[in-house]
């Protein structure tokens, strides 16, 4: 994907703090994120747990609760300035313009309703375009959502809309989370760990298939992901996000090949690979640090190699290449480079 | 739902019955006291007479032999004849039934009716000024014995206030030719609207006793069971479709959250069963449960046993009825 001067992000985020209020103190879960995704591109978001990525984007779906809450930042999508919108506004950009399927469909859906209610809802919510008159309207959401099942690959689509969730397997229950996601055409989907639960065979159908319809509906989006493997081959750039901040991005040929931070780095490096077969796999040392009361210094000091005195400052993203950014001061001189 | 499943239920019966026949044979026949000389009390009979209403009785025989007879007996149909009414079991029950079943239904339906929503409310809001006052409130209601919250009602609203009756289901100038024999029902079905307001004014205290601790008990199973349903990954993902709060809460969470709560309803409408006895003696409400607690005094055998047996029967259809729900609320159960 190009970014011509024309055409903004679709998505933009700004300076985004999301702070957890707890009683050991307050815990910037998202500290200063900054995401762009442009039109039609795939951006994979890549980091362990707790680094902030679920979070990040949650927050743009406005979904974080009390005691959590957004402290400051700029979301703006296609234009519009998401967190000035009322909350009947956004429960319009949610789910319609912009919709999330979670990591595990079998608790992400509900087992008390027929996965036919659970598309349905997502239709009439979202559809100004649906007949006035009822036997017309339940109709049109009838077909819309038959078509949507069919669209995500379920074999006989007209019978299984009166079926519950657990009566499917579990690749299938995935392609009806994305089913029910896509049903509103949202011009952005964010996946969040689409295939964590999934058999690996499958995870390849799954990642398959959003990349096919990202494709055939034009839609951008948002793979999150622990897996810098399904990041290579499924999206055009990666962000790389670790203790709440972003460390790296670009796009993912470039910075799987050339990585600026040493966090990437380690994460690149402990993937097992066929090629590296019998060396032992590099884990990144010690653990994420606590996101309460952090020193104002790079996040990654007390696990990487190359720390020194001046890493223990704030440090900034700085551009490394044209479309590529990194949060570390060493990366020129020693990662990689 | 299929008709082997109901067979199966139906056979499961026998044994509770006959299980339950043995324990209230065996303890009417432990408990001292005995019914003949309550009630010759204190009139002047020669041991003759004294022996012969013995025989009328049955009570001549030894325990073991009563007891085959009354089984046999119940097989037929036949529950004995009160000791004290001198008429068949079966017919004074029924005459006492429909008083206990409007009483309990009224009970049952104010307790659903407040302590669903309560619940919610309290769960949706958790730590508001309305939570902790149903929290408090449950546990008080809980904790508070029947038949002093009664009394305390009763002195509050019929003594001093003078706002409702004191005792009785209905007054003599209300009173209307029965249909169900459930007061409220008959007269609306006779068009009778004072009739049922004066029904109503009686019959509300002792509903409200009756059913406070279930309402106290169903509060706080909604109010859990709904804040761990809020918590699951299918609320969250109700949410990023974007539908509204109220869909969410009532379509998505409601149902789920209650699943236990219908589990544990009926169980304690099982418990009204025994509450309907304090409660009926306490308001004077002429139905089943102060009936067996005279029959119990006056040590009415016939009467105790086949109202037992009554109670059992309920109370397994109860859980049978909920099973039922159960499965309605739940796709991931079959019967």
């Amino acid at each position: 994907m190009t970014d011509t001067a024309a055409s903004q992000p679709l998505l933009s985020v700004s300076g985004l703090r999301t702070v957890f209020e707890t009683r050991a103190g307050s815990v910037f879960a998202v500290d200063g994120v900054d995401v762009n995704v442009r039109r039609g591109e795939c951006l994979g978001v890549v980091g362990e747990s707790g680094s902030g990525k679920s979070v990040t984007f949650s927050s743009v779906m406005g979904l974080i609760k009390p005691p959590g809450r957004i402290a400051a930042g700029e979301i703006i999508f296609d234009g519009r300035d998401l967190r000035a919108l009322s909350p009947a506004e956004m429960r319009m950009v949610r789910g319609g313009e912009i919709a999330m399927t979670l990591q595990d469909a079998l608790t992400a859906l509900n087992p008390a309703l027929t996965v036919g209610a659970q598309i349905a809802e997502m239709i009439e919510a979202h559809d100004p375009g649906l007949p006035r008159s009822e036997p017309a309207r339940r109709r049109a959401i009838r077909t819309r959502a038959v078509e949507m099942l069919g669209l995500v690959g379920i074999p006989s689509p007209d019978e299984r809309l009166r079926q519950y969730p657990h009566e499917f397997s579990g690749g299938m229950r995935q392609r009806i989370m994305i089913a029910i996601a896509l049903a509103s055409r949202p011009r952005l989907l964010i996946a969040d760990e689409p295939t964590t639960a999934l058999d690996v065979t499958i995870q390849a159908q799954v990642l398959e298939l959003i990349t096919e319809l990202r494709t055939e509906l034009g839609m951008s989006v948002v793979l999150i992901t622990h897996d810098l493997g399904v990041v290579a081959e499924h999206c055009d750039r990666v962000m790389v996000m670790y203790a709440g901040q972003v460390v790296e991005e670009g796009p993912t040929a470039e910075v799987i090949a050339d990585p600026r931070h040493p966090y990437t780095k380690g994460l690149l490096g402990s993937i097992p690979r066929i090629e590296l077969r019998g060396q032992k796999i590099q884990p990144i040392e010690g653990q994420v640090p606590e996101l309460i009361d952090l020193p104002p210094q790079c996040r990654f000091y007390s696990r990487c190699a190359l720390a020194g005195a001046d890493c223990l400052k704030p440090i900034e993203m700085r551009r490394v290449g044209p479309d590529r950014q990194a949060r570390c001061i060493r990366t020129r001189k020693e990662v990689g480079a | 739902m299929s008709l082997t499943k109901l067979i199966e239920r139906l056979l499961q019966l026998v044994p509770v019955l006959l299980g339950v026949s043995v324990i209230v044979f065996i303890m009417m026949a432990l408990t001292p006291g005995d019914p003949v000389e309550i009630m010759i009390g204190d009139q002047n009979i020669s041991a003759e007479q004294e022996a012969q209403m013995r025989r009328d009785l049955g009570l001549d025989e030894p325990v073991h032999q009563r007891f085959l007879t009354f089984l046999g007996n119940a097989v037929q149909g036949d529950f004995g004849t009160s000791f004290y009414h001198r008429r068949p079991v079966s017919e004074v029950i029924a005459e006492r039934l429909p008083a206990t079943i409007e009483l309990s239904l009224v009970a049952l339906i104010l307790a659903l009716a407040t302590s669903i929503p309560l619940g919610v409310v309290a769960a949706i809001r958790k730590n508001s000024v309305l939570d902790r006052l149903a929290t408090v409130g449950s546990l008080l209601g809980v904790s508070l014995p029947g038949f002093w919250f009664g009394i305390l009602l009763l002195m509050l609203f019929a003594v001093h206030l003078q706002l409702l009756p004191v005792a009785g289901r209905i007054s003599y100038q209300s009173e209307i030719e029965p249909i169900t024999h459930l007061l409220l029902v008959d007269s609306l079905l006779r068009g009778r609207l004072d009739a049922f307001a004066d029904a109503a004014r009686h019959i509300i205290l002792p509903a409200i006793t009756l059913g406070l601790p279930m309402t106290a008990i169903l509060t706080r199973v909604t109010r859990t069971s709904m804040l761990e349903v809020m918590r699951t990954d299918y609320i969250t993902f109700a949410e990023a479709k974007g539908l509204s709060r109220r869909r969410v809460i009532y379509r998505h969470a409601l149902k789920n959250a209650l699943i236990p709560t219908v589990s544990v309803a009926a169980i304690e409408t099982g418990s009204l069963l025994g509450g309907n006895m304090i409660v009926e003696t306490v308001f004077g409400w002429p139905g089943l449960g102060r009936l067996v607690v005279e029959s119990i005094f006056v040590r009415n055998f016939p009467l105790v046993q086949a109202a037992v047996l009554l109670y059992a029967v309920t109370y397994v259809m109860l859980n049978f009825i909920a099973d039922i729900l159960y499965t309605v609320l739940n796709p991931r159960v079959k019967l």
